[in-house]
């Protein structure tokens, strides 16, 4: 074989280069997301259940704002009635971040480790995070 | 390598109908849960077939126009940018500019100098719906001309077809000039264009316009296909002009001069 070493250590490098995300995260399992839903509203619910089930609502919910979205804007209807017969507004800023009030520790949480990154905040405004409600969050994990 | 021509079309198309049938089975289940609950109109909100409104401009004072604007600006988080880039659902013009059909010569004093307000006239032939590729402006069935913030891509055709300056592009980032943000209605973003909507969220719930709130009965909004609504009975008594009538846009706003 002509230039047999030079073939080889080619492959080497090459080999490495492409198994680079491979090698180079191992032993770093990334943390599993464990989103909060400690926030004062939620707290005070006597019945801490969202809209929809949880399963439900983990797998659907961009699919559940993408609906609520075109049905609030296109046809004008505010009101949603979930499969329990509750009556919710169908609102980002007014009904869901009115209980999720922790963004950074709710949806930030999965979308971050997940590399989503949805746009909905360029525009609706999300809640205000006082800084110590992230340094309780500290102390609680610690 | 034994395999021919004809047999792989045979497995490309045995592959295909299963992939569709597969892919379809997947979206039936998926489906499912979404469709079990429903949607609905809030019961308390204001409806009409065509709505309207008459600015009764003897009633109305500079600082009357401010006092509205900054109503308006405020709850909608329109931004106070003050350069050329400005953005405004809701503005006082002249009289030659708000009206540059009227030929006459000479007007009285008191009209030539006072402001009119003026906004988007929810025309009923709007030429920024006949425009947009994305159908982002599109007229809602009560006759508000209404923007879906979400599909506007910023071409601004709208903004070429509008012939009364209605709408504002936000050449960059509104938040860093909306000085008091109301958390309970976005803002915009870079790139897309905004006007008036006749407040649709207010009426949605209840609640007339935000600027014929607080307006002292300057403004009247309601109904036009309604002969008894309050419009037009204000209509049926006072001599009324629209802004550029004579571009059959169909203006929807209404000046008592
Ligand atoms: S005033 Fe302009 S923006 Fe408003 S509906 Fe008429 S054409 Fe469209
Ligand atoms: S700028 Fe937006 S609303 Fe205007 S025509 Fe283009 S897509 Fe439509």
């Amino acid at each position: 074989m002509y230039d047999g070493g030079k073939i080889i250590t080619g492959l080497v490098v090459f080999v490495g280069l492409v198994t680079f995300p491979l090698w180079s995260n191992v032993g770093k399992a990334a943390k599993k997301p464990d989103p909060k839903i400690d926030t004062p509203v939620i707290q005070q619910l006597a019945e801490k259940k969202c809209i929809e089930p949880k399963a439900f609502m983990q797998a659907e919910h961009m699919k559940i704002l993408n609906d609520w979205r075109d049905s609030v804007v296109r046809d004008g209807n505010g009101i949603y009635v979930s499969s329990s017969g509750k009556s919710f507004n169908m609102s980002l800023q007014k009904e869901c971040m009115n209980c999720h009030s922790n963004k950074k520790k709710f949806c930030d949480e999965c979308h971050n480790y997940a590399d989503v990154k949805p746009y909905c905040w360029t525009c609706h405004i999300e809640p205000k995070e006082k800084e110590k409600v992230a340094w309780a969050s500290i102390e609680e994990n610690s | 390598m034994g395999i021919n021509r004809r047999e792989f079309l045979k497995i490309a198309g045995v592959s295909v109908v299963a992939g569709l049938g597969g892919a379809s089975a997947i979206d039936l289940l998926r489906r499912a849960p979404v469709e079990a609950s429903q949607v609905s109109p809030n019961p308390k909100a204001l409806t009409a077939k065509r709505w309207a409104m008459v600015v009764d401009t003897r009633k109305l004072t500079g600082a009357d126009c401010k006092r509205m604007i900054e109503a308006c600006h405020r709850i909608h988080n329109v931004p106070d940018i003050g350069t050329k880039q400005e953005v405004k659902w809701i503005w006082t013009e002249e009289y030659k500019h708000a009206f540059p059909d009227d030929m006459n010569k000479f007007v009285s004093d008191e009209v030539k100098h006072k402001p009119f307000l003026m906004l988007c006239n929810h025309c009923d032939q709007p030429a920024c719906v006949r425009v947009c590729p994305t159908k982002a402006t599109y007229k809602r069935a009560d006759g508000i001309v209404m923007m879906d913030m979400h599909r506007c891509i910023g071409c601004r055709f709208c903004m070429a077809a509008c012939p009364f300056g209605a709408r504002s592009f936000n050449f960059g980032d509104p938040r860093p000039y909306v000085k008091e943000e109301n958390p309970k209605y976005p803002t915009r973003m870079r790139g897309v264009v905004e006007k008036c909507t006749f407040c649709t969220e207010r009426l949605a719930e209840g609640l007339m316009p935000a600027c014929v709130e607080v307006s002292n009965g300057a403004l009247v909004f309601g109904d036009l296909d309604d002969p008894n609504s309050e419009v037009r009975q204000v209509l049926r008594s006072n001599y009324s002009i629209r802004r550029k009538p004579n571009l059959g846009t169909q203006p929807c706003v209404y000046y008592i001069v």
